[in-house]
Parts: structure tokens; C-alpha cells; sequence
């Protein structure tokens, strides 16, 4: 066992875990947080997506000892208390989720994406950079709407 | 899924790295650990210590160094891709990273890793190859030539550590993969590099032991520099890999369609 601190959602959270330990195994089953999802378990869904350390990372393939003494932020850590991030109002408008099981590493993912191109996006820049998140319900289209909705509000934002 | 039981460790320095090689009975080193991870959950490996890399200087960071570039083993596909100095020296190496898997593993998966790894349908090995690359390691600089192996084969010794790739920077370099629906691994991948009178096209993907050179079309193309110099040219079927993805003859029309792709698109890749 080994001690390991992650600073998840801002807070640390210091647990025993076997060296084995997935990130997101770390998350869900030590940290208690069950919005990030295990989907494939084999780094081609995306479910499991949070941010390490600012950047987009499928969590079923990060051991959490090998994050120790990062900064996790999970689809827990998006909100400002009631209010939605601008891509969770986003997938909410337009009607971005139907099953819900890819949601969070959607949203994880399109908020890297949106902050990775200053909200300069396209479609088919949107379609091409969610090839590690993948759907079963909505046929993306719904999701890409509401990545370029919340990415147009980023730009508006930046402006401002 | 739970892998076996193992031991993390994380040295700083390569002494270290190597003193730990030592301690256990089959130790691994790992740097972004995502063909390495994957593999442990299958149980197609079980090493008692998994040694991280990625903490030990030597094998981190860019840079120009006169006419070649160096890229320590630890840099990710993410930072390959968007580096100035790569997108500058050899912008096909900077689009063939950031053609690797999707955004997610680009910001963990490493060149290193790639390479030590040498899947027969890894990206990198192809540049690596094309550009004749020195792979520069612990204790040794290895030709690109005499490093790979077979598949997943390298001349790597037991605890040898890649420290960083010295790529000559060509004239020019291009990179064109067609990639399964599935997995996005390339069914077969072409990178072409053309410096001075020189033509170097590495295959990878498509060849039953790994990564190759196709020297019929180095050849043609070092005559005539353009796609239809490789018209009638087609790498010998029963040398391809023959899987669900398609035929040995299959692949190796294939080989010819990226190789042309390649040649025509200098300074990219191009991805189907």
C-alpha cells in the first residue's frame, strides 16, 4: 500500500492504495466521487475522461500513484455551486445526452477541447478532437452542437 | 479490471532506475503506460515493479542541435505535436504525432514508449526509420536501422533506457496512414522523407515482421520524385500481415495508395 495525495476538486484527498490503483478506481471507489464513469476499462471510450493537472486523461488508464501530488478535477468540480459550467448548461439546451453514461468524459473532454482552441472551433474540428469519447445514443450531433454553443460563449467571454 | 499486484516506483535519476532494474525479478519500465496498461489488464503482461521514467531529466525536453533535432524518449504525442521547434524542422513528425490515438492519450503517451514498444502498427516507428533516426539510450546511440526487431522487438538490452531521438532534419517528409474504423491503428502507414538525392519510405502497419523499408520505391522515387513514379510498384503481398483488417494483397495495394499520399502532402500527415 502506499499513501498517495490528489487534489480533487480543490480539496486533497489522502488514501492507502494498492500501487495497482487506477486513477479512477482512486475517484469512485476512494474519493467517493461516482460521476466519473468506467466505460470500456480499455482507453478507447473516454467515460472515465478528467482533468489531471489541466488536461484531459483517461483515468482508467492513469495509475493513482502515478498521479500523487496532482490536481484532479472531475465532472463534480465543473458547477459554482448551483449554477452549471457554461458546457453542462450546454449539454442541457441542447439536448446533449440522452442515456447520460458518456456525459461526463464528454463534457471533461469538450472543456479541454474548448480551452485547448480558445473556443476557435468548427465542426468538424469538434467531430475530429471527440475521437476518444464515444456515444451510444445521440449520434453525436446533439453533442457537437452544444460543444460549439458552450465554445461560442468561451469566445464571447474572452472578448468581453 | 484489476492487474496483478505490483510495485510502483518513480526514480529521478538513471542510477536509480538501474538500481531498481536489479531488485526485482521482472521489473518493467513505463512512461505513459498506455499500451503498457492496457496490457497488464489483459494479463498479457505481469511485471513486479512497473519503473516510471518520466521523472529522470535526461529524457525530457526539444531542442536543435545544429541540423538535427532531439526529442527526449519521456515528450509527449501532445508535445511532439505542438512543439515550434519540431513543426519547424520537420512539421510531418509534429502532424504524425498528433494523428496518434485521440487528444486524451496524446497528453500521456510518449515517443519512448512507442518506440521501445515497436507495435507493428505504432506511428512513430515509421519516422523513426524514415528519418534515420539515432536512437540514444542509456548506454549506447543505436541507428535506426539496427533497432527494430521484429514485431514488438527492439536490440534493446535488459534495463537499457531510451534517453532521447536524434532526427536529421530532410529536405522534406511526409506521413499517410489509413486507419482501422475500430481501433484507429493504420492498416497501413507510409512516412516518406527526401533529403538531398536521398529517399527513405518507411512502412509500418502492413509488414508481417514490423516496421520496413519498401527500397523498390525509395528507389523509383529517388529517380523521378513524384506518386507516379510508384505506378506498377507494390511491396510483395505474402510479406504483409494478413488479419481481419484485410488481405496480404489488400495491405499491400494499400502501402502503395499511403505511400503516394505521402509524396504528394509533404509536411503533414493525412489520415483516413
Amino acid at each position: 500500500m502506499t499513501e498517495v495525495t490528489i487534489t480533487v476538486n480543490g480539496a486533497p484527498q489522502t488514501h492507502d492504495v494498492e500501487d495497482r490503483t487506477l486513477l479512477v478506481h482512486f475517484l469512485r471507489d476512494h474519493a467517493g466521487l461516482t460521476g466519473t464513469h468506467v466505460g470500456c476499462d480499455t482507453t478507447q471510450c473516454g467515460a472515465c475522461t478528467v482533468h489531471l493537472d489541466g488536461r484531459a486523461v483517461k483515468s482508467c488508464t492513469v495509475l493513482a500513484v502515478a498521479a500523487d501530488g496532482g490536481a484532479v478535477t472531475t465532472i463534480e468540480g465543473l458547477a459554482e455551486g448551483d449554477t452549471l459550467s457554461d458546457l453542462q448548461q450546454a449539454f442541457k439546451d441542447n439536448h446533449g445526452l440522452q442515456c447520460g453514461f458518456c456525459t461526463p468524459g464528454m463534457v471533461m473532454a469538450g472543456t479541454d477541447l474548448i480551452r485547448r482552441y480558445g473556443g476557435a472551433l468548427d465542426e468538424e474540428t469538434v467531430r475530429e478532437q471527440l475521437e476518444g469519447n464515444i456515444c451510444r445514443c445521440t449520434g453525436y450531433t446533439n453533442i457537437v452542437k452544444a460543444v460549439l454553443d458552450a465554445a461560442g460563449k468561451y469566445r464571447a467571454k474572452q472578448q468581453a | 479490471m484489476y492487474m496483478y499486484d505490483f510495485t510502483y516506483r518513480r526514480p529521478k535519476t538513471l542510477d536509480e532506475a538501474a538500481a531498481l532494474w536489479g531488485e526485482f525479478d521482472s521489473p518493467s519500465f513505463v512512461s505513459g503506460g498506455h499500451t503498457l496498461i492496457p496490457t497488464m489488464k489483459n494479463r498479457l503482461a505481469a511485471p513486479d515493479v512497473l519503473i516510471d521514467l518520466r521523472a529522470i531529466p535526461e529524457l525530457k525536453g526539444i531542442r536543435r542541435e545544429g541540423d538535427r533535432l532531439l526529442i527526449g524518449a519521456a515528450t509527449t504525442h501532445y508535445e511532439t505535436s505542438t512543439s515550434d521547434l519540431v513543426k519547424d524542422a520537420i512539421p510531418a513528425l509534429a502532424a504524425l504525432a498528433g494523428s496518434i490515438a485521440d487528444p486524451q492519450v496524446r497528453y500521456v503517451g510518449t515517443m519512448g514508449g512507442s518506440v521501445a514498444n515497436n507495435d507493428p502498427s505504432a506511428d512513430y516507428p515509421a519516422a523513426v526509420l524514415s528519418l534515420g533516426a539515432d536512437v540514444v539510450t542509456s548506454q549506447r546511440t543505436i541507428p535506426a536501422e539496427q533497432f527494430f526487431d521484429g514485431l514488438f522487438g527492439t536490440v534493446l538490452e535488459e534495463g537499457e533506457i531510451i534517453l532521447h531521438f536524434s532526427f536529421p532534419i530532410p529536405d522534406s517528409a511526409g506521413y499517410a496512414k489509413l486507419c482501422s474504423q475500430a481501433s484507429r491503428y493504420p492498416v497501413a502507414g507510409s512516412f516518406v522523407s527526401r533529403t538531398g538525392d536521398t529517399v527513405r519510405v518507411a512502412v509500418t502497419g502492413a509488414g508481417n515482421d514490423g516496421v520496413f523499408r519498401w527500397s523498390a520505391a525509395e528507389d523509383a522515387l529517388a529517380r523521378e520524385f513524384a506518386a507516379s513514379a510508384l505506378d506498377g510498384l507494390l511491396p510483395e503481398a505474402d510479406d504483409m500481415i494478413a488479419d481481419l483488417n484485410g488481405s496480404g494483397a489488400y495491405r499491400a495495394h494499400l502501402v502503395g495508395v499511403v505511400t503516394r499520399y505521402a509524396v504528394e502532402n509533404p509536411g503533414t500527415a493525412i489520415v483516413r
